[in-house]
């Protein structure tokens, strides 16, 4: 029997897990699988500074080129899972080949959601989730050059801040009435609209996208609303997917991502799951979440390899997400989901810098801090107590941050 | 290039070159050393790469701009040398720094 343990994908998730199976005693050996030609990297960067040639590749990825050779892990880069046998133990690649495994940890992330209009093949249309579609969209990234981004999403208003940035022309389609609908408050929404035009990016929300048009290469987006929009190059950020298919096919069960506990098991004992591609159950919330976030895949990857390893680390934590744009630091901690009361800090119309707090029946569940790192800290730390917090006093500036729970 | 120590809670010692421009947090999550866990990668947004500075190099490093400050005030294991050490560019100034890591980042 093999003591081996596969790891399939190579994300942030999985950079975690090798370094925790490691930490924590187990000395087996390890093999992990990406799809990619690159080891490990960080994901975060490339809609930011490394979309913006701040940085280079060696700063993206996350461990030394020597590190996983030095962890007695053997790589295969480049080589795509197919299959996973459960019955005998093994996983198939796309190249043939096949690897039994003792036990199993299924990192396998997410893919960008396409977009499924006439001429989404043309060229310079692109997504933005890999280090090879951020070359291709610099190859365009020329003053004077018009650009459409699809979606007013994170991802999309990341992409136009850059891009504005140096010179290019930024228009953003959002189909919902408002940017970010899905995961902030209005409040929040109209501010980043705000700061967008104030930066010289077009914004235009209630367009949805009917169709790119271009003899090779797009020329112009037309939206359904019967506008047209010329354009050298278009980005398309309208979502993720989790990659569940390799486990659902292996008979694993799925909730709208691979379904795992709190130790990160998946409903066969031999095989783990750990970040984006997972949903797991929070007892904070109270319900599945299935996150799209590093914070996430760093915590499972430590639970996962903790369980691999035989020792338990229970994951049931606050989800936090960040956001850079311009010079905007959006922190958000928590899921807004299902507030009852959004209650503002600071100004939202005048100026940069503000927050808001969601309530929910009283109790915070989470916070967006726009330039507002004491709100972020402390709203960790209450949103983890499930505090109850009195309105008048979170809008009181005169009460300092410290002292907003009473 | 700066050769910084890296202190564990234990008192586990961990020595690194640190390229130029490079951040100290940079260099450890890269090595793997434990306790400085880097979560953002470096945007100075989650305070999980703190470490405890020592008089004779608090000096020598650039004073913290606002973000950082905030950060660490409320940050729960901070004290009055910390630093976030994403924030901690190295360069010839810093070779032989040690730096101390906190009990836990979380």
């Amino acid at each position: 029997m093999s003591d081996e343990i596969i790891i399939i994908g190579a994300g942030q998730a999985a950079a975690q897990a090798v370094q925790s199976l490691r930490a924590e005693g187990f000395e087996g050996p390890i093999r992990l699988f990406g799809d990619e030609p690159y080891a490990p990297y960080q994901r975060p960067p490339l809609s930011k500074k490394f979309l913006a040639g701040e940085i280079g590749y060696d700063r993206v990825e996350l461990k030394a080129p020597d590190f996983y050779a030095a962890s007695g892990v053997a790589t295969h880069f480049s080589t795509r899972v197919t299959e996973i046998d459960r019955r005998n133990k093994r996983i198939l690649t796309g190249d043939g080949q096949e690897f039994p495994y003792g036990k199993l940890l299924i990192a396998t992330g997410s893919r960008v959601r396409e977009i499924n209009v006439p001429g989404f093949d043309l060229e310079g249309v692109h997504y933005l989730r890999n280090i090879d579609d951020v070359t291709s969209i610099q190859a365009h990234f020329k003053p004077g050059a018009k650009m459409v981004v699809v979606g007013g999403g994170y991802i999309g208003l990341e992409v136009a801040a850059v891009a504005a940035k140096r010179g290019i022309d930024v228009t953003v389609l959002e189909t919902a009435d408002r940017v970010m609908a899905r995961v902030v408050d209005p409040i929040v929404s109209h501010f980043y609209e705000r700061v967008h035009r104030e930066e010289g990016v077009k914004i235009e929300t209630g367009v949805t996208v009917a169709g790119f048009e271009g003899e090779t290469k797009v020329e112009a987006v037309v939206s359904g609303e019967g506008g047209r929009y010329a354009c050298d190059l278009v980005v398309v950020g309208i979502g993720i997917l989790p990659n569940t298919e390799l486990a659902a096919e292996a008979g694993l069960k799925v909730e709208n991502g691979i379904a795992v506990d709190e130790l990160c098991r998946t409903s066969d004992p031999d095989i783990c799951a750990a970040g984006d591609c997972t949903s797991h159950p929070n007892g904070i919330y109270g319900a599945r979440l299935r996150l799209e976030s590093v914070h996430n895949a760093i915590e499972q990857g430590k639970t996962a390899a903790a369980t691999l390893a035989g020792h338990e680390k229970p994951y049931n934590q606050v989800p936090w997400f960040w956001s850079d744009q311009y010079d905007l630091k959006l922190q958000i901690v928590g899921l807004s989901t299902g507030y009852t009361q959004a209650v503002v800090r600071g100004d939202p119309a005048a100026g940069r810098s503000f927050a808001v707090f969601y309530l929910k029946d009283g109790v915070l569940i989470a916070v967006d801090a726009i330039n507002r790192a004491p709100e972020f800290m402390m709203a960790k730390m209450l949103t983890a107590k499930r505090a109850k917090l009195d309105p008048a006093r979170i809008a009181d500036e005169s009460i300092g941050v410290k002292e907003i729970a009473g | 290039m700066a050769k910084i120590t890296y202190i564990e809670h234990d008192g586990k010692e961990h020595t690194l070159d640190v390229a130029d421009g490079t951040t100290l947090m940079e260099a450890a999550v890269k090595a793997s050393v434990p306790g400085i866990d880097g979560d953002c990668g470096g945007a100075c947004a989650c305070a999980t790469c703190m470490v405890f500075v020592p008089q004779e190099w608090w000096d020598k490093l650039p004073p913290k701009e606002d973000m950082e400050e905030t950060m660490l005030e409320f940050a729960e294991y901070a004290e009055a040398n910390s630093r976030l050490s994403c924030q901690i560019v190295a360069g010839p100034a810093l070779d032989g720094m040690k730096v101390r890591m906190p009990e836990s980042q979380h």
